[in-house]
């Protein structure tokens, strides 16, 4: 028998993950919520993300219903620093940051999986997340979640051959309605929460206190600029934009107009037609493969270069120590920079990399 | 079964404690304040509860206020004295290891025009009579020191401060909610004017704590609409759980006297703290000698405490990290702080308080439970361990 670390949002997913967990194995099951913030301050109450008190409040009575222990393991630090500040640094460098992604793999299935794993002397964690876990050929396989509109691997691409042998995902096989109808079966008071979308820490998707909060980024206006470096407008500081925006610009060109290119050094955003967007090419640093080793040198695959995308089909070659140039069959729309690029053969997530700016292309 | 070391938390409800407040949950149900027999059935019992009380303090029973808890208690004690001397002036002296039941009414009297004189402590959680005589000025109305302390245990000279009150002329609370289950408390060798106890901790039922105010003490109440208590707290009382205080308290006054009681206890409390600081990188906090005999805490080097007793409780032992109660709140302890302890390594507390039913097999289970969640911890966070991180880096940030 092992014991294995349930990681409670206070969601309906992890309820229920925690509740498959603890119903239908054998092994020993402690529930975890993680406190990401510290309490109180203003705005606490109204919040509804899985930072909030509420949330922990709905975790541990969801805890007390499978019978199982709970405890609340505190990752302020390491979230504020690899989650909230990296959000921040993000946007600060031009580029468009990835926080769903950042916290599975530092909290997660970092802070979560090492301190978590030992303070409970547990062999594994599961979580509410839409994916699968296999073993084919000797290695550990990230599968995307039977629900191809709730498969999440795209936030899971970074999982190590370690990491995902320690990690369970119940819900992989199940669809949301599975889940809210087995929710609500087992009297869960998480069953008809609704769907957690805006980012946690944003409240109200306003991110440009948190840079000055964070960062004391306040934002100095600077020339937008056409494809061809024509001034068109101004805007309100550059780390306000991101690759593909298209609302808030106040450039009125005739044809809709979507940010190309965001220039840090010279406070600059580049806009171009929808057309001058999309791109064919462009190239990622950080590469990470699921099973260890890339394919091959150079190899097929599909590419997903934003949650909820349709992926593409695509060539991949691999570029310098940490890189990869991705080729598309067709273009895609915006690739932007600091956005995860995640690579797929059939259902299976082979990894990815971070899109990379493009100067950073230039120079590769 | 499951070794409990958080005493200083909460209590299990002692049998005789419950077998007396039976009688009051059921056919004794009627209001103190009532004219007719029920009523007066349900007095008799409160009145020999607030008699009982009043003799282990060394008071008389009018001098003795039931109230909801130790917390109640405390916020009384500070709000009701200080009001109703405010004419006189408007200074409190307290200390900067104060339960937060006495730090934060003390707070909110200074949002209200008050000034407040935090006096500190020495590395061992002490707090000098020196300091706090020279706290003391013309304004003072209010000075408050507990008399143990509830996270290291330390306990405090609080007749040699009473004393100075007592010249200075100015009201003296003392915070015996730790101590009470230990110490034999005389009002009158404290030279008190308010003292605050609880039920809770020692073996009495929640939901009840009392108030010593000596006669002659002017205190405003906290709770207006009705006359119970003196005019010091409106609200019917409770009754079985004033009962179950009084018996849960002269029983353990009973054992305080005993020394065969307080030195086993002190016995384990050693041992505790001698098998726990022989583990590198763990250290005691609070006095060595001067402490509750129950009480041993220490803080741990490179772990969160929240995370090992997570730990322990998996495997069984019960304990605290002995700071504030909120929910996997990392706030380092405004004890551990004000004691001279650096916030990173006031993170790695632990308490353990020792109670009756504890034994010496519970010691030797708890310092191996200890050290082999402590190894556990460390090794799955590098960046803290000890060996490689000095002090000096507790100020990088951990990216």
């Amino acid at each position: 028998m092992s014991r294995i670390v349930a990681a409670m949002s206070g969601g309906v997913d992890s309820s229920v993950a925690a509740a498959l967990v603890a119903g239908g194995t054998p092994d020993e099951v402690v529930g975890v919520w993680m406190r990401t913030h510290p309490f109180g301050g203003e705005g606490w109450e109204a919040k509804r993300s899985c930072c909030s008190p509420d949330a922990a409040d709905d975790a541990r009575r969801v805890a007390q219903i499978l019978g199982i222990p709970f405890f609340v393991l505190n990752v302020e630090d390491a979230f504020g620093a690899r989650v909230i500040d990296a959000f921040a640094d993000a946007y600060l460098q031009g580029a468009t940051p990835n926080p769903c992604q950042a916290c599975n793999q530092y909290i997660k299935f970092d802070e979560l999986l090492r301190r978590g794993l030992a303070a409970y002397g547990a062999d594994q964690v599961a979580t509410g997340h839409y994916a699968r876990i296999d073993r084919i050929d000797g290695r550990w396989r990230l599968l995307r979640a039977l629900d191809a509109n709730k498969d999440q691997t795209y936030f899971l691409w970074v999982l190590t051959q370690e990491q995902l042998a320690a990690t369970r995902f119940p819900l992989g096989q199940l669809s949301k309605p599975q889940v809210r109808e087995m929710a609500t079966q087992l009297g869960l008071p998480t069953a008809d929460k609704p769907e957690s979308q805006e980012i946690c820490f944003v409240p109200a998707g306003d991110y440009r206190a948190l840079l000055e909060e964070r960062r004391g980024y306040a934002g100095e206006p600077g020339p937008i600029l056409d494809a061809g470096g024509t001034r068109v407008g101004t805007h309100s500081g550059y780390a306000h934009y991101t690759v593909g925006q298209r609302h808030g610009l106040g450039v009125a060109l005739g044809e809709a107009v979507y940010v190309r290119e965001i220039r840090p050094a010279s406070n600059t955003v580049v806009v171009g037609a929808r057309d001058e967007i999309a791109q064919a090419q462009f190239t990622v640093r950080g590469r990470h493969f699921v099973a260890g080793e890339p394919p091959a040198e150079r190899f097929e695959a599909r590419v997903r270069i934003r949650h909820r995308a349709p992926d593409v089909a695509c060539t991949v070659s691999l570029l310098g120590a940490d890189g990869l140039l991705v080729e598309t069959a067709e273009p895609v729309w915006a690739p932007a920079p600091g956005q995860g690029a995640v690579l797929y053969d059939g259902d299976e997530c082979l990894g990815g990399g971070r899109i990379a700016h493009h100067d950073a292309a230039a120079a590769a | 079964m499951s070794i409990y070391l958080d005493h200083a938390s909460t209590t299990p409800l002692r049998r005789e404690a419950l077998e007396a407040m039976l009688p009051y949950l059921s056919e004794h149900w009627g209001n103190p304040s009532s004219i007719h027999h029920s009523g007066r059935r349900a007095r008799q019992g409160l009145d020999e509860a607030r008699e009982s009380v009043a003799m282990l303090l060394g008071a008389k029973p009018r001098e003795i206020v039931f109230t909801s808890g130790g917390t109640e208690s405390d916020n009384l004690a500070i709000s009701g004295v200080a009001w109703a001397a405010s004419a006189r002036g408007r200074h409190i002296v307290t200390t900067a290891i104060e339960h937060k039941a006495v730090l934060q009414e003390c707070a909110l009297l200074g949002r209200h025009g008050f000034d407040v004189t935090y006096v500190g402590v020495d590395g061992d959680g002490l707090v000098d009579p020196e300091a706090v005589a020279a706290a003391i000025n013309e304004r003072t109305v209010l000075v408050s020191v507990m008399a143990a302390n509830n996270e290291v245990g330390t306990v405090q000279p609080v007749a040699e401060i009473g004393s100075i009150c007592r010249a200075r002329r100015v009201a003296f609370h003392v915070d015996a909610v730790q101590a009470a289950p230990f110490l034999p408390i005389d009002v009158n060798a404290w030279q008190a004017d308010v003292v605050s106890i609880s039920g809770h901790k020692l073996y009495g039922p929640k939901g009840i704590g009392a108030l010593f105010v000596r006669q002659g003490t002017a205190m405003v109440p906290l709770l207006q609409g009705g006359a119970q208590e003196r005019q010091r707290r409106a609200g019917t009382e409770n009754v079985a759980a004033a009962v179950g205080l009084a018996t849960a308290f002269a029983l353990a006054a009973d054992e305080a006297m005993l020394t065969a009681e307080s030195s086993r206890l002190s016995g384990l409390r050693d041992a505790l703290l001698a098998g726990l600081t022989v583990i590198p990188g763990v250290h005691r906090t609070g006095h060595a000698t001067q402490r509750l005999p129950n009480s041993a805490s220490v803080v741990i080097d490179g772990i969160e405490g929240g995370d090992l007793v997570a730990a322990l409780d998996l495997e069984g032992i019960e304990a605290s990290t002995g700071s504030a109660c909120t929910t996997g709140s990392v706030e380092p302890s405004h004890v551990l702080l004000a004691m001279g302890i650096d916030a990173e390594r006031a993170r790695g507390s632990l308490r353990l308080t020792l109670g009756r039913e504890n034994t010496e097999a519970d010691v030797v289970a708890t310092i191996d439970a200890v050290e082999r969640g402590v190894a556990r911890l460390r090794a799955a966070a590098p960046a803290r361990e000890p060996a490689e991180a000095p002090a000096a880096m507790s100020a990088a940030p951990s990216v």
